[in-house]
């Protein structure tokens, strides 16, 4: 695979650099003609979004840590010098808080997107996988940027998170130790999850840039969840869905200047701006937003380590799940069952977002706990045998059918789809 | 012989040479091989170390201070918290009725069974002194002021997640599984303790 590429761009100066490093050819084989589904709909938005967003955080954050100082005695009080005296610091460092929560909604809107249309399904099964790895990643870069501005949430968020490695047999208080380097959260615990903090995204970075090539081998699900059939399936990608995504990416921004110029604090707790104090725990400890679901499975189990094994196991069946959904028909619109059963997931994990956010109490340790046996009977016990006994609908015969009006047409129909020039 | 002399050959045409079976079996170049992998993973690990160690406790934090806590000033009934290697410590002057609470109890009940005895220094059962870190996941229990939240034994109540405590600061409600650890401490006198 030696020798130099033959370019067909016309600019003299891309042509030469694309002869003999052929990155437009690419770009435009990827991100211009790319033959992409034409019958997407918005929810197909929120991988560009996502994308926006990655590049927004990072972007803000370099910025943020030219004024920041990763030091327990002075972290708090330098956020607050970001706020009060750096020009923007103020905006910069809310863009950098509500992005985050903004990059979490993003994300779960696009795997639940996933979730509806079959997407992990074969073909599809790295590309998913790839995602869940990113969603862990962010949570861990999240998690560690929420420590930073070392208020009281930071300090005591860190510690109850950490203290989760203590549920390991044997190891566990040695492997908590290691992450604290010290024998509680402390200033050593500040400086690594600053350095891993800023590190983590640009490995989000590598990892969605696989996620992007695997999705380039396999070409896009669609809402039908059907094979492209020809080319009369697809459009190229630019200029239809580089506008489609403007739109999204439009709305993205409105969105995020509503928090940021109206209601900055709106996701984030009144505890983080009160500095640590290692010797007095808040009287309620809730996690940012987006983790509350995962804190209600958490404190749902009356066992330390079940607990634990319960939380990081509602992430692992999503690894899995290419390999525990047996129905071969991708998309919920055809899987009438399915369809009303997706509901009930979501409205258990919406249910567990509101127990996480109260406290252990009542009502809402019995609503924890049928929630949490929802979400993992879903996964491991109902999906496994719904694809063996439900009758799914009537499949079109290709993209272009429905799109054209003519519906699901009986199979057999001598009708060909419209010739298109 | 031959057969080896094949495979060792440098230019790597040994490999797809006629006669290479695959029922040939382990060679000398495997083992060769396996060892070189085998030698490369442990340098790998050696270069690790360093790196992974340097996250644990360095010299300064290891070095076991100890503190000194004068007794005399806390009322029986409360306690007070203090700060030893950068862990909070409850030391609590106990009434004789919390005393008797916590050394009535059946070790049958408890989640962690252990005596009270096993819990003071003999003939201090009016001192109780803990590390004050909930064994569930680390928040800081409530109880030392007489005006806490105390739980239904009378002990500690963690707000994080809801664990309670007795008066001997064991575990009697989860989900903490253990009892509050003890840290090393002796007495200097009959009001003067001192920790680490
Ligand atoms: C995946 C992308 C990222 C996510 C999800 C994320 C998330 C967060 C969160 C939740 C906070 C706490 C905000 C607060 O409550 O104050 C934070 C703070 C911070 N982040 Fe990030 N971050 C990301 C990327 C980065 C990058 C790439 C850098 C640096 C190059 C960075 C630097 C900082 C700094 C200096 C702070 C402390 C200042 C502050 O608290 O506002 N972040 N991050
Ligand atoms: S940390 Fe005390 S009950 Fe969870």
């Amino acid at each position: 695979m030696v020798g130099l590429h033959k370019s067909e761009f016309k600019n003299p100066v891309i042509n030469w650099i694309d002869t003999r490093m052929p990155v437009f050819t690419m770009m435009q084989k990827e991100y211009g003609s790319f033959p992409t589904p034409k019958n997407f709909n918005y929810f197909w938005n929120f991988g560009a979004l996502a994308m926006v967003n990655l590049v927004l955080m990072i972007a803000t954050g370099v910025f943020l840590a030219m004024n920041y100082a990763p030091n327990s005695a002075i972290a708090f009080d330098s956020v607050e010098h970001i706020m009060r005296d750096v020009n923007w610091g103020w905006l910069i460092r809310y863009a950098h808080m509500n992005g985050a929560s903004m990059f979490f909604i993003v994300v779960y809107v696009h795997l639940f997107r996933g979730l509806y249309y079959g997407s992990y399904k074969t073909p599809r099964e790295l590309l998913w996988m790839l995602g869940v790895v990113i969603l862990l990643l962010m949570m861990a870069t999240a998690f560690m940027g929420y420590v930073l501005p070392w208020g009281q949430m930071s300090y005591w968020g860190a510690t109850v998170i950490t203290n989760l490695f203590s549920a390991i047999p044997l190891v566990g208080k040695s492997i908590v130790t290691w992450l604290w380097g010290g024998f509680a959260v402390g200033n050593p615990t500040l400086n690594r999850f600053f350095s891993l903090h800023y590190l983590l995204p640009f490995v989000i970075v590598g990892v969605v840039f696989l996620h992007v090539v695997a999705l380039h081998i396999t070409g896009s699900n669609n809402p039908l969840g059907i094979e492209v059939k020809s080319p009369q399936d697809t459009i190229p990608f630019h200029p239809y869905y580089t506008i489609k995504d403007s739109v999204g990416i439009c709305v993205f921004f409105i969105v995020l200047a509503a928090l940021v110029f109206f209601a900055p604090n709106f996701f984030a707790s009144p505890d983080n701006y009160i500095p640590a104090n290692p010797l007095q725990t808040p009287a309620e400890i809730v996690p940012e937003w987006y983790f509350l679901p995962f804190y209600a499975i958490l404190r749902s189990v009356p066992n330390k380590l079940g607990g634990v094994v319960m939380m990081f196991g509602a992430i692992a069946v999503l690894f899995v799940l290419p390999w525990l959904d047996t129905s071969p028909v991708r998309s919920a619109r055809f899987r009438p069952i399915y369809r009303q059963l997706f509901w009930l997931l979501v409205v258990s994990v919406f249910a567990l977002g509101a127990v996480g956010a109260h406290r252990p109490q009542g009502i809402w340790v019995v609503i924890g706990r049928l929630a949490t046996l929802y979400y993992f009977l879903h996964f491991l016990v109902i999906l496994p045998i719904l694809g063996k006994l439900e009758r799914p609908l009537p499949l079109p015969e290709s993209i272009s059918r429905p799109v054209l009006g003519g519906g699901p047409m009986p199979g057999g129909s001598t009708a060909k789809p419209m010739e298109k020039a | 012989m031959a057969d080896t002399a094949a495979h060792s050959s440098p230019s790597g045409a040994g490999h797809s040479h006629a006669g290479h079976g695959p029922g040939d079996g382990a060679t000398k170049r495997d083992f060769l091989k396996m060892v070189a992998g085998a030698g490369a993973l442990v340098g790998a690990g050696a270069i690790a170390w360093p790196l992974i160690d340097s996250m644990n406790p360095s010299q300064d934090v290891l070095a076991l201070s100890s503190v000194e806590v004068n007794l005399a000033p806390i009322p029986e009934g409360s306690g007070i918290t203090i700060l030893w290697q950068g862990k909070p410590i409850f030391v609590r002057h106990r009434t004789a009725a919390e005393i008797k609470a916590a050394e009535d109890v059946k070790l049958g009940e408890l989640i962690d069974p252990q005596t009270d005895a096993d819990r003071v220094k003999p003939g201090h059962a009016q001192w109780i002194v803990l590390i004050g870190i909930c064994t569930h996941l680390g928040c800081i229990p409530l109880g030392n002021k007489p005006t806490d939240p105390r739980g239904e034994w009378g002990g500690w109540f963690c707000p994080c997640h809801g664990s309670q405590y007795d008066t001997s600061g064991r575990v009697r409600h989860g989900p903490a599984p253990l009892n509050l650890y003890l840290p090393p401490y002796a007495f200097e006198n009959d009001t003067k303790i001192k920790i680490g």
